[in-house]
This record gives C-alpha cells, sequence and structure tokens, in this order.
C-alpha cells in the first residue's frame, strides 16, 4: 500500500499466521491422540494440511509486507 | 445487500429450530481472534483519517488490488453466501446467473468505460456526480434515498446475522446485534473509509479460508464433478430429489415453464444483466466508493476487472456447496436429507426439519473440525459485519457530502467535517441498531425494504448512462427521469402486490414468477428513466458544453495513461475476463 505505513497484507499474514498455527496444532494433537473430530472425511486429515497452508500463507505475507522502520 | 431483491428470504433461517452447531473452544478463540483484529486495525488506522479526502475516501492511495478485492467483497456477505448456497440447492446452477451475466459485464463496463468520467471529476459519491452533471435537485433526491435505503439495510443485515447466530450458534440475538455493532461503529468511525476497506479485504480472504474447503472436500467425497452428476442423476431416477435439469445454465432458458425460477432468457440478459447488475454495480455508491478510493486512474479501472474474476470465481463456494448438498446431506439415519422451505420449517417446528438457507452452515457442519468450523462461522460473521461497515461508511459519506455540506453547512473547516463523518457513521449504527429491533418486531417490513432499494438502483443507472453519454441531457432532464423512472418502478411494485395476476403483465407471461418481476420491473424502469431524460431535454435547454468538462463524454479530455507492459494493461484482462466468462457460459450451457 503505501511505504510509511502497515500494509493490509501484513495484518492478512499476521491472522493466518495464528489460525494456521491453532488449526494444525489441533490436527497434530487429533493425529497424536487418535481422538478425531466426528466429521466426514476425518481420515484425510484436513486441519493437518489446511492449517498447513494458512500458516505457510500467513507467515509468507507476514514476512514479505513486514513493516520497516526506514522506509518512507 | 441483496442486490438482486432475490431469495435471501426475511427470515433467512426460521426460528425454534435447535442450533446447527457447538462450537469448541478453539471455534471461540478464533472468532473471538477476528474481532481482536478488526479492533486492532481500526485503532491503527485512526491516526491516518484526519482529512476529509482520508476519511471518507480513504486517501485516495488504495492500489488496484485492494481496491478490487474491497470493491467485490462489499457485496460478499454472508447473507449473499448463505441465500445463493440455498438457491442452488433449490434451482440448481441456474443460481450462478447472479454471479456471471448479473455481474461481470456490468463490472467491466464500470473499469473500461465509466470509470474514468467518475474518477476524472474527482468527485466523493454518485449523488455528487449528479450534482456535477445535472444540479443540486437530483443530487439530493439520490443522495436522501440512498442515505435513507444504506442505514435501513445496514440493520436488516444486522438483525438477519442475529438470526443466523441464534439458528446456526444458539446465541442470544440481542448479544449479536450490540456485540457486531459495537465492532463496527468503533472501526469504521476510527479509521474511515480505509479501515472498512481493510476490514473488507480481510473479510474476502478469511471466506475463502473458511469456505473453500467445503466444495474441495463435497468433491472428493463424491468423487469429482463427473461422480456428483452421478449420483444426482440417481437420486433423480430414484425420485428423491426433484426432477429437473440442475447442472446447465441456458437451455432451460426457453420459456418461462422450461425452469424452475420462472424465468425467461430475455429476462436474465436484459432485467437482470443490463438494468439490475449494471444498476448496481455502476450506480451503488456502496460499491463504487471503493473504486474511488483508488490511488490513479489505471488503479481505478483496473479494480473492477481484478474483481470481476474473483466474482467468477465465488460460485464455486457458494453454488457448488449448495449443488453438492443435494447428493451428500444426510439425516442421522443415513437417509437423503430433505431441505425445505422456510414456510415448511416454520409450520412444522420440533420437526427437525431444515431451510435452504441452512445448507452452508449444514456443509460446514459436515466437513468441518475444530477450528476450522470457528473460521467457517468468522467468515460467516465477517460477511456480515463488513456488509455493514460497507452501508454505514457509504451513508457517512453521502450525508457529509451531499446533504450535510450542500444543505446545512456550507463553509465549515475540513476537520469539522471529518467530526460530522465519524459522528454520522455513529448515527448511522444507531439507525442500523433501531432497524434491526424495528424489523426483529415485524418480520414482514424486510419484504418492503428489499422492494425498497430496488425502487432506486435501475432509475439512476437511466440517468447517470444518460448524462454521462448524451451531451444534451438537461438538469429538468435528469430529474424528472429520475423521479418518473422510480415512480414506475413503485407502481409496478404495487400493482403486482395489489393483484398478483398483475405479474403476466408485467413479465409478459402467465408463467412468470416472482423473481421474473424483479427483472422486468428493473427493466421498465430504467427504459422509462431513459425516454423521460430524452423527451424532456429535448425540450429543455442544455449546459454549455464548457460547463460540461469532465463529466460528460465527448466533453472530457480523459488523461493519457502512460504505455506499460501488455500484461499490467487494464484492456487485455478485460479480453481475459471476457473470454473466460463466456467459456463458462458455454460450458455450463
Amino acid at each position: 500500500m503505501h511505504s510509511s505505513s502497515i500494509s493490509i497484507w501484513f495484518f492478512i499474514g499476521v491472522l493466518l499466521t495464528v489460525y494456521g498455527a491453532l488449526i494444525m496444532g489441533y490436527g497434530l494433537s487429533e493425529l497424536v491422540t487418535g481422538h478425531t473430530a466426528n466429521v466426514i472425511l476425518a481420515n484425510l486429515h484436513v486441519p493437518i494440511w489446511w492449517g498447513g497452508s494458512l500458516l505457510a500463507l500467513g507467515l509468507f505475507y507476514g514476512v514479505r509486507f513486514r513493516p520497516r522502520r526506514n522506509n518512507s | 445487500m441483496n442486490f438482486s431483491g432475490l431469495i435471501v428470504s426475511p427470515n433467512l433461517l426460521a426460528l425454534g429450530v435447535p442450533s446447527l452447531a457447538h462450537l469448541s473452544p478453539l471455534d471461540i478463540a478464533v472468532v473471538a481472534i477476528y474481532f481482536v483484529m478488526v479492533i486492532w486495525i481500526g485503532f491503527y488506522l485512526k491516526s491516518k483519517a484526519n482529512t476529509s479526502e482520508e476519511f471518507f475516501m480513504a486517501g485516495r492511495e488504495m492500489t488496484a488490488w485492494i481496491a478490487g478485492l474491497s470493491f467485490v467483497s462489499a457485496n460478499l456477505g454472508a447473507l449473499e453466501l448463505m441465500g445463493w448456497a440455498g438457491s442452488a440447492y433449490q434451482y440448481g446452477i441456474l443460481a450462478a446467473h447472479w454471479y456471471w451475466v448479473g455481474a461481470i459485464p456490468a463490472m467491466l463496463f464500470l473499469g473500461m468505460v465509466m470509470m474514468p468520467f467518475y474518477y476524472v471529476c474527482k468527485t466523493h459519491s454518485v449523488p455528487g456526480y449528479l450534482k456535477l452533471r445535472y444540479g443540486q435537485g437530483a443530487s439530493t433526491v439520490a443522495a436522501f434515498s440512498f442515505a435513507f435505503m444504506t442505514v435501513l439495510m445496514s440493520g436488516v443485515n444486522m438483525f438477519a446475522m442475529a438470526e443466523v447466530m441464534k439458528v446456526v450458534l444458539g446465541w442470544d440475538m440481542n448479544f449479536s446485534i450490540i456485540v457486531s455493532s459495537l465492532a463496527v461503529a468503533a472501526y469504521v468511525a476510527l479509521g474511515g473509509l480505509r479501515s472498512a476497506i481493510f476490514n473488507e479485504v480481510l473479510q474476502f480472504v478469511l471466506i475463502w479460508g473458511g469456505a473453500l474447503l467445503v466444495p474441495i472436500l463435497g468433491l472428493v467425497e463424491t468423487g469429482g464433478w463427473g461422480g456428483f452428476k452421478a449420483r444426482l442423476a440417481q437420486n433423480i431416477a430414484k425420485g428423491v430429489v426433484p426432477g429437473g435439469d440442475y447442472t446447465h445454465m441456458w437451455r432451460s432458458m426457453g420459456h418461462f415453464a422450461d425452469n424452475p425460477m420462472g424465468i425467461h432468457w430475455t429476462g436474465i440478459v436484459f432485467g437482470l444483466g443490463f438494468a439490475i447488475s449494471f444498476g448496481y454495480w455502476t450506480t451503488d455508491f456502496l460499491v463504487v466508493q471503493r473504486v474511488l478510493a483508488a490511488n490513479s486512474l489505471r488503479s481505478a479501472r483496473m479494480a473492477p476487472v481484478i474483481g470481476s474474476f474473483f466474482k467468477m470465481a465465488v460460485p464455486f463456494i457458494v453454488i457448488l456447496p449448495g449443488l453438492l448438498g443435494l447428493v451428500v446431506l444426510q439425516n442421522a439415519d443415513g437417509s437423503l436429507m430433505h431441505l425445505v422451505g422456510e414456510n415448511i420449517v416454520k409450520a412444522n417446528p420440533g420437526a427437525g426439519l431444515h431451510s435452504y438457507n441452512e445448507v452452508l452452515p449444514l456443509m460446514l457442519v459436515r466437513y468441518c473440525s475444530p477450528g476450522l468450523l470457528g473460521l467457517g462461522i468468522t467468515a460467516l460473521i465477517a460477511g456480515f459485519m463488513s456488509g455493514m461497515a460497507g452501508n454505514v461508511s457509504a451513508f457517512s459519506a453521502v450525508w457529509t457530502y451531499d446533504i450535510y455540506q450542500p444543505l446545512i453547512n456550507k463553509k465549515a473547516k475540513d476537520e469539522h467535517y471529518v467530526a460530522v463523518g465519524r459522528w454520522a457513521t455513529i448515527l448511522g449504527v444507531v439507525i442500523s441498531i433501531f432497524a434491526a429491533y424495528t424489523v426483529m418486531h415485524a418480520q414482514g417490513i424486510m419484504d418492503y425494504v428489499q422492494a425498497l432499494f430496488s425502487f432506486f438502483i435501475a432509475p439512476l443507472l437511466g440517468v447517470v448512462l444518460m448524462g454521462m453519454f448524451w451531451k444534451r441531457a438537461t438538469k429538468a432532464g435528469g430529474f424528472w427521469g429520475l423521479l418518473i423512472g422510480t415512480l414506475t418502478s413503485i407502481g409496478l411494485w404495487a400493482w403486482v402486490k395489489a393483484d398478483p395476476t398483475a405479474l403476466k403483465y408485467v413479465a409478459l407471461s402467465p408463467d412468470a414468477k416472482d423473481m421474473a418481476e424483479n427483472m422486468y420491473r428493473a427493466l421498465w424502469s430504467v427504459s422509462t428513466s431513459i425516454l423521460v431524460t430524452f423527451a424532456v431535454s429535448l425540450f429543455t435547454k442544455p449546459r454549455p458544453l464548457s460547463e460540461l468538462a469532465g463529466v460528460v463524454y465527448g466533453a472530457t479530455m480523459l488523461p493519457v495513461e502512460e504505455p506499460v507492459p501488455f500484461y499490467k494493461n487494464e484492456w487485455f484482462w478485460t479480453v481475459i475476463a471476457i473470454v473466460l466468462f463466456l467459456a463458462l457460459n458455454i460450458y455450463f450451457w
């Protein structure tokens, strides 16, 4: 957006990173404990790969558009 | 906002049914984090909303991508998503007309043809454009009708959200209304349009992140598009799904009686594709405001083009889940679930029935484990809130620039108008809350509110088009065109309301159904406004050409844009969008 302010993409990166970490963390805990949620296609372990994708996307945007001090 | 006046019924989801989903602590954390983020953005952007240009126009600093995503997101409310998913379950892929022919041509027309005039004349709003072109009279009529309808629609949106949250999650309606309105008031009053736009982009990402899983997993479960069609054909053959063509868009449009919507292709092409769609996407300030905030003319032209690609993709997360619901949704005993109309759900409380509009939440619950369900619910909440925010930010701008400044206080300082804008935002939210409770106690009003909105959109299109592309159009022509076009729309609506058999005259066939009425009413209304503007202009004195610079085709020197590589050129992407649009319609013909 403009150089001296925080970009919207940074906010989106932060949000996706937090969501991705939470959802993937839940998916991993399902895998470890063997207790899966009562949903269809639970065998695909969707929270792991979907959460992982959100996390990767969030980290990319969070880092790529992180606020910088001397860029105005 | 439900621009087509369609399906989103007053009671999107009926009351009296046990809640569909139960949120885990992880889901609640996901929802809570969203609210924290929204408020954070509002407080952060407060320091960037000090001048009126910053507060109302986001400083005109938005890139084409931000403006484009915000432009399409302002229309992507949760009511739209849930209503159209329900329509897809009921009518099949015909519902995608509202996303393709009912949006794409108009969006491209706005970007390529109309945007230069809006942008070059530096107007702050669509009523502001009318003032430049036709004078204060037409502008004031448009400003008052828009301001009134905008806050009313915001209230309707708020009520609908509270009702959805009650049915889907079992939340108290007062709680939903208060929390959502406080959050919206905070972030829009603090950060102005920039904050609203940021949150719309955020919402857009959330909707895709939260809803995209449903069609993906649905297709995995059914074995792809081919597998889905095979299972659907089996269900129809067994008689467990009503017969009909659920997967083609045009081949049943030859006659009103050939399709379940009761629509003819002329209504779709000219009524929806021209009158309603062009009226909404090119003259409704709620969406046009997002594009006016672009940082250059090229960005302003590219924004609707970028938006058009995402708009074409939306049926994947809306229409497809509705279709998939026809074959995958099951009752607890394993039998195929049958969704029904709101009236049947209401007539059988406690029977465990679900309405068409619940298909999207039902699909979310079917596939989404803790965390993912919270993400899906957050996407819906974000959709509702950005819908409200879009309405109140547009209300604030029109109130300040087109009502307060010209009619009440012409010569105040800039900071005064910013303060008025902030207070107008809060006032807009307060009126919305009032409207929400009014609708809650008299739900029949909601039908009228949606009809009211449609009264103004189509005639406004006629007047704006005549003003933009015909130098001879006069002040009196614009005023009378707007007024008589609006009265035509109201008159036709009242005629059908008083005598439902009149539909056969308005929609040109005894087989026409309600949805066809909206399309033909809009078509007659825009035609009337164009004809009246034309006729009155012929008998009244036009303004000198020198006064029309910047607002009329033929009297405006458009700035020459610097050459860019073809892949950055808006015409290149417009052609790609047109090809894709045609290909989709041919594939699903």
